[in-house]
């Protein structure tokens, strides 16, 4: 006979572990990167591989040589790290070898340079994507056109997106964003993870039935970007008139809210990116506050700030706010 | 311009003169009124915060130092005399030369192995196994090989050896602070005198059970047979409890009563020759009950 | 249906002993009671060496206000008194009999009827309680004749019999309320006189049917007792838990729940309470599960206390599979893991549960995500997560002030935690340290 095993109580486990959390929340990514692809082509499909790769390769190597540690790639998180700095990207060609820059700032300064996954402070695939936003603009900021993709050619068309349309001002901008439904599919201009609503949500939906998140940080974020922007909306729609200094026609006022939450990153952003565990508060009365800390800097940010999208600085300000959460929204005590 | 810049280090000027006397009366009403000694004392500690005097730390100790006026009942184990006899100095006060001290192990490490009766699977700490139960070997004072005497040393002195399980200390590092005989749950670690050239004799069990009992999980336990008590020409060695304790105070080393022990629960250190051949396994533990 | 309001989680509940009737176990050659059943000091040993004695005839005496009678479960000559190591391996008093025959105090009604009547007074009734040497059953051991015994300027307004049985495995209390529901009843209403309570709610979880059913159809004879049938959560027989269930009441932190008037019974407690006063038969059997998943019978016994866990083996499945990793006395949530199979039962044990060693090892801890699964768990509304740290870094002081001591040990942090993290263990360190910190402080 074995020996007996003895441990305290209990004995028996509910079989959750880090590792299926991991591959349920890159499971849940798999909608948007085919719709990507089917979008965006070739070129999506390969920058995802080389984001990913790279991303489990830097963890590989600085946990074997660095830390001089066990190796913990297997547990998918540098997979979900790699699929999201992907979708926070353009699918152009000269991506395929920023992203790799992109990645092991990531992993090595995002993640390992904290002490590994779990002490993180920040989101790694946003500090990633940040950090590229800053050292290439140029890269960063040049979208291809999804009406003149070629699924097989890697060079493309560039095209505008629409938040980049409305930063510009230009009086015919106006005419020329997307509609609804195109939004919601992902028929757009943009980083080509982030485009398709629908599939991000049915990613997301996965995720909440199989309870790797809970609605509060989605809702909280989405409900507050919508809300926000209405009032902004209301106050002055967006509309064609004469800018006082110069006698120029601009587009002045803000726009509607429901263009807001479907463009940019707000839907990955919040399902995908403020829902990461690490990261976020813990209580769901914090994780209100986060979210809604989130939806309000994304829609400053992007109405009065340089950049015409906001989610990735959103949420790393926020990130940087949760263990101040953490320490002040605490579960009811049952007994006090 | 001149006035300008006139005007501007004359009002910086006024500024700075009536925050000045601000901060002066500001001093003098919360001023801390300490003991320049105390400062003089923390400098000559090891500043390990080790905790093994007592004390909350190195600045704790100093404090208590300055405040007694003398050491009496004060020691830093890691400082040693060096550092006793400069605090002394300081204070002005006489000290003790006190003999050097180190952890000793009072768990045989050979045998463990083979006898685990089960297998812990819990929390990762010797206080919580305690509360659980006896540990893997069925020795319900034995070590239970977690390493919370590990994780207490400051001194990096301490390590739980593979093959055993059990703890070794590294003499030359052990600066006999007694944390890790704090930290053990079981009381297995004991501070003695280092002997000697290093030379020291010791039973080397804490087991209290009786005879047969004790035997069951550890074929070293000590059975309280009472032969080493016998044998010992300074009646250093004393049985309570079924238990044999050699006061280092008294013992002289001879190894009379490392070669009497029926269950090599004695055990020498640092000798050239082992006076007993290392047979961890006694012959038959029917006649170590029989001494009893 | 009724629950309590926050935390929880939802165990495999693997009742598969559920329809094996109660049979009774045959009395081993030797039998070794522990002088310590109870939650308290040991009683006193009031036998020696040579002494016959009879089933049911006191041989441990409690001298000590936390403390309880013991009886000797057989009859026979006594061995010895001397120490024994219990399931743990730790040496305990305890007296040795060897049997002889199996002949019964005169006093204790053997017979099958039913005897409805009680003519004590409550005081009586705890006395008898003491006399008998009542324990609580749902785990604690807490002797009973302390927990009727109401102090003064506090009333009970509420007797809650807890008969969730919301721990994986056990079915001893199903079987118990299946078989013996008017004894049951009878006790709940000699309880309720003690307390001088209106009405008794008798609790069960809804995955027990045909208990309810069972439970229903006998309480419309008795006055004041109502059943309540409860959502399936662990851990629902937690006494907060249930107290907050029932009555909407949360015991605050540090008091017990005479404080907020409840007071909280097991069912099977009921059972016993019910022998002792109407057939003053002590307390010197327990109603014990046999299962496993991998064993190839599963078994509900009455067994004498101090029969050993071996005996209890060989005769209901002959020896352990090959594959066994653990044994456990108790469910797998608040169960504790057994080592040493020669060790006697005591009072309370619920069940000898043995499990397969895949499914006993625990999984290697990973690193913590902060995923904040372990305090959404928590059904005392703590952070699990946080002791960790803070015990981990000695911060004790800290401990204390995000309330370690309100845990109450049901293990929802481990059973939930994804990174496999042992945080119940950690948690009950951390108690002990701060209930150190605390007494040194005194």
């Amino acid at each position: 006979m074995n020996l007996l095993n003895i441990s305290g109580s209990p004995h028996v486990h509910s079989d959750e572990s880090t590792k299926k959390i991991m591959w349920r929340v890159n499971l849940a990514l798999v909608p948007a990167l085919l719709v990507g692809i089917a979008y965006f082509g070739v070129s999506a499909l390969l920058v995802a591989c080389i984001s990913v790769a790279s991303c489990i390769l830097f963890q590989w190597l600085i946990e074997k040589f660095l830390l001089k540690v066990p190796s913990t790639i297997g547990d998918g998180s540098a997979v979900v790290t790699g699929l999201l700095l992907a979708f926070n990207v353009p699918a152009t060609l000269s991506m395929m070898w920023i992203v790799v820059i992109g990645a092991l700032v990531a992993i090595g300064v995002g993640k390992m340079a904290f002490g590994g996954l779990g002490k993180n402070p920040f989101n790694p695939a946003l500090v990633g994507r940040v950090f590229l936003l800053i050292s290439f603009p140029v890269q960063m900021t040049t979208w291809p056109d999804v009406s003149k993709v070629k699924f097989f050619g890697l060079d493309t068309v560039t095209g505008p997106t629409p938040l980049g349309l409305i930063k510009e001002r230009g009086a015919e901008s106006l005419g020329k964003m997307p509609q609804i439904w195109d939004m919601l599919t992902g028929y757009i201009g943009g980083s080509w993870g982030e485009v398709s609503a629908i599939a991000i949500l049915v990613g997301a939906i996965y995720l909440l039935c199989t309870k790797v998140i809970s609605w509060h940080i989605p809702v909280s974020f989405i409900g507050t970007a919508f809300v926000f922007s209405a009032i902004l909306w209301l106050v002055n729609p967006i509309h064609v008139g004469v800018d006082p200094a110069d006698g120029a026609e601009k587009l002045m006022g803000f726009i509607d809210p429901l263009t807001t939450i479907l463009t940019g990153g707000i839907m990955l952003g919040a399902c995908f990116m403020a829902t990461d565990m690490v990261t976020s508060p813990m209580a769901r009365s914090g994780q209100l506050i986060f979210g809604f800390g989130c939806g309000l800097l994304t829609v400053i940010i992007r109405n009065w700030g340089a950049y015409p999208e906001g989610v990735s600085f959103a949420i790393l300000l926020m990130n940087s706010v949760t263990p101040l959460i953490n320490r002040w929204c605490k579960p009811k005590r049952f007994a006090c | 311009m001149t006035q300008q810049i006139l005007i501007a280090v004359l009002v910086l000027g006024v500024i700075g003169a009536f925050f000045a006397v601000v901060l002066y009366f500001v001093a003098q009403k919360f001023k801390v009124v300490e003991d320049p000694l105390i400062d003089e004392v923390a400098e000559v500690l090891p500043g390990a915060n080790c905790g093994g005097c007592g004390k909350a730390g190195c600045r704790a100790f100093a404090e208590a130092c300055v405040a007694q006026g003398n050491l009496d009942g004060l020691r830093c184990a890691p400082g040693g005399d060096a550092v006793a006899q400069k605090i002394a100095q300081l204070l002005g006060c006489a000290v003790e030369q006190g003999e050097p001290q180190v952890a000793v192990v009072r768990c045989h490490p050979a045998n463990c192995g083979d006898k685990r009766r089960s297998n812990y699977d819990g929390l990762k700490s010797c206080a919580f196994q305690n509360t659980v139960y006896t540990g893997e070997s069925g020795c319900p004072f034995g070590c239970l090989g977690c390493g919370d005497c590990v994780d207490a040393c400051q001194f990096d002195a301490i390590h739980m050896d593979p093959a055993t399980g059990t703890p070794v200390v590294d003499e030359d590092l052990c600066t006999a602070c007694g944390a890790c005989a704090k930290a053990c749950p079981r009381r297995i670690i004991e501070l003695r005198n280092k002997g000697k050239k290093n030379r020291r004799v010791f039973v080397s069990c804490v087991n209290r059970e009786k005879g047969a009992v004790a035997m069951k999980s550890c074929a070293n336990a000590c059975i309280g047979c009472g032969k080493c008590a016998k044998v010992c020409p300074m009646e250093a060695i004393t049985i309570s409890d079924n238990l044999s304790y050699i006061d280092f105070t008294k013992c002289i080393a001879c190894r009379k009563c490392v070669t009497e022990c029926p269950t090599h629960a004695i055990v020498d250190v640092n000798f050239p020759s082992p006076a007993v051949k290392p047979a961890p396994k006694p012959e038959t533990p029917t006649a170590a009950e029989a001494a009893k | 249906m009724k629950t309590f309001k926050m935390g929880g989680v939802h165990p495999e509940e693997n009742k598969i002993s559920n329809d094996a009737a109660i049979e009774v176990m045959p009395v081993g050659k030797q039998m070794v009671v522990l002088m310590n059943q109870h939650l308290g000091a040991p009683a006193t040993p009031v036998v020696q060496k040579g002494d016959k004695v009879k089933v049911g005839q006191l041989i441990g005496e409690a001298q000590t206000f936390m403390c309880a009678n013991v009886h000797s479960p057989v009859s026979g000559t006594v061995l010895k008194v001397e120490p024994v190591k219990d399931a743990f391996g730790l040496a305990k008093p305890a007296v040795w009999i060897s049997v002889e025959g199996d002949e019964w105090m005169e006093t204790i009604d053997r017979t099958p009827d039913i005897k409805r009547e009680c003519p004590l007074e409550p005081k009586e009734i705890v006395a008898k309680l003491k006399e008998m040497g009542i324990v609580g059953l749902g785990g604690a051991t807490f002797p009973a004749h302390i927990k009727y015994s109401v102090p003064d300027g506090k009333k009970a307004e509420y007797l809650i019999v807890n008969a969730a049985e919301c721990e994986p495995y056990l079915t001893s209390d199903y079987r118990v309320m299946m078989e013996h529901a008017e004894e049951i009843c009878i006790g709940v209403s000699i309880l309720r006189k003690a307390l001088g309570v209106p009405n008794a709610y008798i609790c069960i979880e809804s995955n027990k049917p045909l208990a309810i059913q069972k439970m229903q159809e006998t309480a419309r004879g008795f006055e004041g007792i109502v059943v309540e049938p409860l959502k399936v959560k662990y851990p629902q027989g937690a006494e907060k838990q249930l107290i907050n269930a029932v009555t909407g009441r949360k015991v605050p932190s540090g008091k017990l729940p005479i404080d907020v008037g409840c007071v909280v019974s097991n069912v099977g407690t009921c059972f016993s309470v019910y022998e002792a006063i109407q057939k003053n038969k002590p307390l010197i059997e327990n109603i014990l599960t046999v299962t496993g998943k991998k064993l190839p019978s599963q078994h509900n016994y009455i067994v004498r206390i101090g029969t050993t866990y071996n005996e209890i083996i060989k005769h209901s499945i002959g020896e352990l599979p090959a594959t066994t990793g653990k044994v456990i006395s108790g469910g797998t949530m608040m169960g504790k893991a057994v080592v040493n199979l020669d060790a006697p039962t005591v009072k309370g044990n619920a069940s000898v549960l043995v499990m397969d060693e895949a499914e006993a090892r625990r999984n290697p801890e990973t690193a913590c995500i902060r995923c904040g699964k372990c305090m959404n768990a928590c059904p005392m509304g703590l952070e699990p997560y946080l002791f960790s740290s803070l015990v981990k870094t000695g911060r004790i002081e800290e401990a204390k002030e995000h309330n370690i001591l309100d845990c109450i040990e049901c293990g929802c942090c481990f059973f939930s935690c994804p990174a496999n993290k042992p945080l119940t263990d950690e948690i009950r360190l951390g108690k002990n340290r701060v209930r150190a910190m605390m007494a040194a402080k005194r």
